[in-house]
């Protein structure tokens, strides 16, 4: 692979303006004891951000610090931490490192301590853990918890009837948590223009995830997407931040595609673009580069991945939040983000991205800690399989635990994959050329 | 000669495989991989070539009329010959290795009793030697390091007892030298081995002494013909330390899947039980991978998980598979990590079980293992091969035919004896279709 710039990460404007939005978000929470400002903490998957905003509340997202202090290779001591304290070795990581996080005092980023919640709100969209989760948190704070139940779309598809019970939730549960807690009463004008806001920064971020179906593709929506759905699926939907951002971001694309350059790596533009996969899973966090190297050193491209999908699916379905609509567009988005669906749909989604996005093959990166992401990926890779007759590859790692990153097995299954794919190119079996 | 190499750098052994234009075998080589994949590569590769000089010898002697006179026991005794040659090649090499580490304040004074122990040790394993090269022996191993070092043992601690000398020193000197000998690849010099070895055989076998000039000259032949090396392909576990550039290199997975297709084309499923990783892989009709699975992050129920059991029991890893047929009641292993099972193992000795019947199950748990990764590669639904060392280990081998039975039915099941060159094989054909422009 050719690379045209030095080893230095390049940083681009719309890099930089989402490193001030997180700091100035971490900022605001650890500011939250002198400012008098409520704290929420929600999970990314059915994250209410335009409702909490209404109550000038913060969101404050668990798995979000997880991943931080996964990339910062801090969350492997916090994981020790928390197997002292009596969690096992099978238990999600994102949660154990979470506890060991508390335990060491809950340092942000910026190196002050975050607030303890005022609220916790489990918007339950078909992650078990969770629950469990706030259980602990609940008892570690002795906050008031309010519980979303989501209903699971076992059917494929959501039914009037659903809808109307996560809306009748949300106005009787919901919203009434959130006012005791904060104060302020609720304005649902307030949420509609939060709700036009976020619709119009996801009609950037779809555009942005759909750049992938040219050739080459301008962006890694695997290694890349996970920084383009920081705003969308946390504290920024709703927020002119996010408009801003998508929008500085899609002019680079625009200027990447015109130039017909490849997506941006660590080390520089990607060379020449030799295979297009989907990925199905999350990434690894505590070995995120050596990870994503393994793709970008061999010329391997993410076209499109279903982790960027877990905190709302824009692209698929055409699901925007709707501001004539609120409450039920609300009701909406959370029961359509990609845990909540079944495994049927979410084969339907994968083999849609693997035609749509024209890609070599199918890889699955499966968490050995994640029941609601790992059950069934098998199955669902077989079936990609047959309905698409491309190549496919299962590499096991972990979400936070950098015990369970196994570098040179990962490699060997990467290089066998892709040395498969070329041969099958060859073979006649893919329809790219060689 | 054109011809195109092989190399399978495995986490305990490498092997070399050697091919000619037609893709017919040309010679093959297995040696050691010895934490040191250069030196294991050059030496693997020499024993390929090796067997390859055999090859075209027979093949002089076919063409010259000659393969008739002593025929296939001639060529074993010859190898056995050259073998021994190149053993004691090796022996004196370390026997001049250990002289040089005489020396320094732990052996002051005692320089003279030392060298001459050294001297008669060495002495003594070249005598017996000669015996492990004999037609019909068996050695435990063919490796050098295993051979000299455990007769080493023996000789060595036996000779100090009686000269009243502390063994540790002259095992300290050992230990120094075997490193450097086995990092040292045996001399190049072919030629004078094997007409050493041909003028060891020709007095035992009269028909040989009878036309010897004539056998001469076709080794002569033999050893003449140029072998120009136009492609070398390298995979396995250690391909990436190999000074080879990228192209030269292919993934296991591949190599395994297309020796397996090269050794029996029916083939649809291969599994490949090597030292540290177990592979199920799928193939289609060319050979070409259709899907795999490998074990994940731990290397339970692996060659080396064998290994470790032969280790614990202090027994030879070949011993084990004879021993465990030898089974007569099930035992239940369910633990296939490795450590644990060294537990199991001491534990169900303490509760009075057999040795063979723990381990027929230990080898059961890692064939079981083996399934799983099958399964989840996509199963078994036509012909069968079943490759890698542990292919070679009968109480396994009867585990899995009885296991595949019992999953998939009636199926085929290919074992090469030679299968431990699979993934050599499939790098080899690789190299050849480099060489061509092909994939």
């Amino acid at each position: 692979m050719k690379k045209t710039a030095p080893r230095e990460a390049i940083k681009e404007l719309s890099m930089l303006k989402q490193k001030e939005m997180i700091a100035s978000n971490y900022e605001k929470l650890t500011s939250a004891p002198q400012t008098g400002a409520r704290v929420v903490s929600t999970y990314v998957p059915g994250n209410l951000n335009e409702l909490i905003m209404c109550f000038d509340m913060l969101n404050n997202l668990p798995e979000i610090n997880a991943i931080q202090n996964g990339m910062r290779k801090k969350s492997g001591g916090m994981i020790l931490e928390a197997e002292k304290r009596g969690h096992s070795e099978d238990v999600c990581t994102y949660v154990k490192s979470d506890i060991g996080y508390m335990a060491k005092g809950a340092i942000a980023p910026n190196g002050k301590p975050l607030p303890s919640p005022d609220l916790l709100l489990l918007s339950y969209t078909g992650c078990f853990t969770f629950m469990k989760w706030f259980e602990l948190l609940r008892d570690e704070y002795g906050c008031e918890t309010v519980m979303l139940q989501v209903p699971y779309e076992g059917d494929g598809k959501v039914s009037k009837n659903m809808r109307d019970y996560v809306v009748k939730q949300l106005k009787q549960e919901v919203i009434p948590a959130l006012e005791r807690v904060s104060g302020v009463k609720f304005d649902i004008d307030r949420l509609r223009e939060n709700l036009a806001r976020s619709a119009k920064a996801e009609d950037d971020f779809v555009w942005i995830m759909q750049s992938a179906k040219n050739t080459p593709s301008p962006i890694d929506a695997y290694f890349g997407g996970v920084y383009y759905i920081g705003p969308i699926f946390t504290a920024f939907r709703g927020t002119e931040d996010a408009i801003d951002y998508y929008k500085l971001l899609r002019g680079e694309i625009e200027q990447r595609i015109a130039l017909g350059k490849g997506p941006i790596t660590p080390e520089g533009d990607l060379g020449e673009e030799k295979y297009r996969l989907v990925v199905e899973g999350p990434p690894n966090w505590t070995s995120f580069r050596d990870f994503w190297k393994m793709f970008y050193d061999e010329g391997a491209v993410v076209v499109a991945s279903t982790y960027t999908k877990v905190g709302g699916v824009y692209d698929y379905d055409g699901f925007r939040h709707d501001p004539s609509r609120p409450l039920e567009s609300l009701a909406e988005y959370c029961l359509g983000c990609y845990t909540n669906r079944n495994l049927p749909e979410r084969v339907k989604m994968i083999e849609t991205y693997m035609d749509e996005y024209n890609a070599d093959g199918f890889l699955t990166n499966s968490i050995k800690s994640c029941n609601s992401f790992s059950a069934g990926q098998l199955l669902m890779m077989r079936e990609i399989e047959k309905r698409t007759g491309k190549p496919a590859a299962f590499v096991e790692s972990d979400l936070v635990d950098p015990r369970y990153f196994s570098a040179s097995n990962i490699k060997n299954r990467l290089e066998s994959y892709f040395q498969m794919i070329d041969q099958k190119r060859r073979a006649g079996g893919s329809t790219r050329a060689a | 000669m054109d011809c195109f190499i092989g190399i399978d750098l495995g986490s305990t052994t490498t092997k070399a495989m050697i091919l000619d234009e037609n893709l017919g075998t040309l010679g093959k080589g297995i040696t050691n991989s010895r934490s040191n994949y250069e030196t294991a590569t050059s030496v693997a590769k020499q024993e390929a070539v090796i067997s390859a000089r055999l090859t075209l010898f027979q093949r002089e002697l076919e063409a010259r009329g000659l393969d008739n006179i002593g025929g296939d026991v001639f060529l074993d005794r010859l190898e056995q010959s050259f073998r021994l040659e190149q053993f004691l090649e090796q022996l004196e090499d370390l026997h001049q290795t250990c002289f040089n580490y005489i020396s320094g304040p732990r052996v002051a004074g005692m320089e003279k009793p030392i060298s001459e122990t050294l001297s008669e040790t060495i002495r003594r394993i070249a005598t017996e030697a000669a015996k492990m090269y004999e037609p019909g022996a068996r050695r435990k191993s063919d490796f050098f390091r295993d051979i000299a070092g455990s007769r080493f043992m023996d000789i060595g601690e036996k000779l100090c007892k009686q000269a009243k000398l502390p063994f540790d020193i002259l095992l300290n000197i050992y230990d120094k030298s075997i490193i450097e000998v086995e990092n040292r690849p045996p001399s190049g010099d072919l030629q004078r081995k094997f007409e050493a070895a041909l003028d060891r055989v020709a007095p035992v076998m009269l028909p040989v002494a009878a036309r010897l000039e004539e056998i001469r000259q076709a080794l002569l032949a033999a050893l003449g013909i140029v072998i120009n090396e136009v492609y070398v392909v390298g995979t396995g576990y250690g391909r990436v330390t190999l000074p080879f550039p990228k192209e030269h290199i292919r993934s296991e997975i591949l190599c395994h899947g297309l020796g397996a297709h090269m050794m029996y084309p029916g083939t649809r499923t291969v599994l490949d039980i090597g030292g540290q990783d177990t592979k199920g892989i799928q193939i289609d009709d060319a050979g070409i991978v259709e899907n795999f699975q490998m074990n994940d992050r731990c290397a339970a129920g692996c060659g080396r998980y064998l290994g470790y059991i032969a280790d614990e029991m202090n027994m030879g890893v070949h011993e084990l598979g004879p021993l465990a047929l030898k089974a007569k009641k099930k035992v239940r292993i369910n633990s296939t990590c490795t450590v644990f099972a060294g537990a199991e193992l001491r534990d169900r000795l303490a509760l009075g079980e057999e040795r063979s019947d723990i381990l027929g199950g230990l080898h059961r748990a890692i064939v079981l293992r083996a399934m799983s990764i099958i399964s989840r590669s996509g199963g078994i639904s036509n012909e069968f091969t079943f490759t890698g060392g542990v292919a070679n280990n009968l109480s396994a081998v009867r585990e899995l035919k009885k296991l595949v039975v019992e999953n998939y039915g009636d199926m085929t099941i290919n074992i090469d004896p030679n299968s431990i060159y699979t993934g050599a094989l499939g790098a080899a054909a690789f190299a050849r279709r480099s060489a061509n422009g092909e994939n």
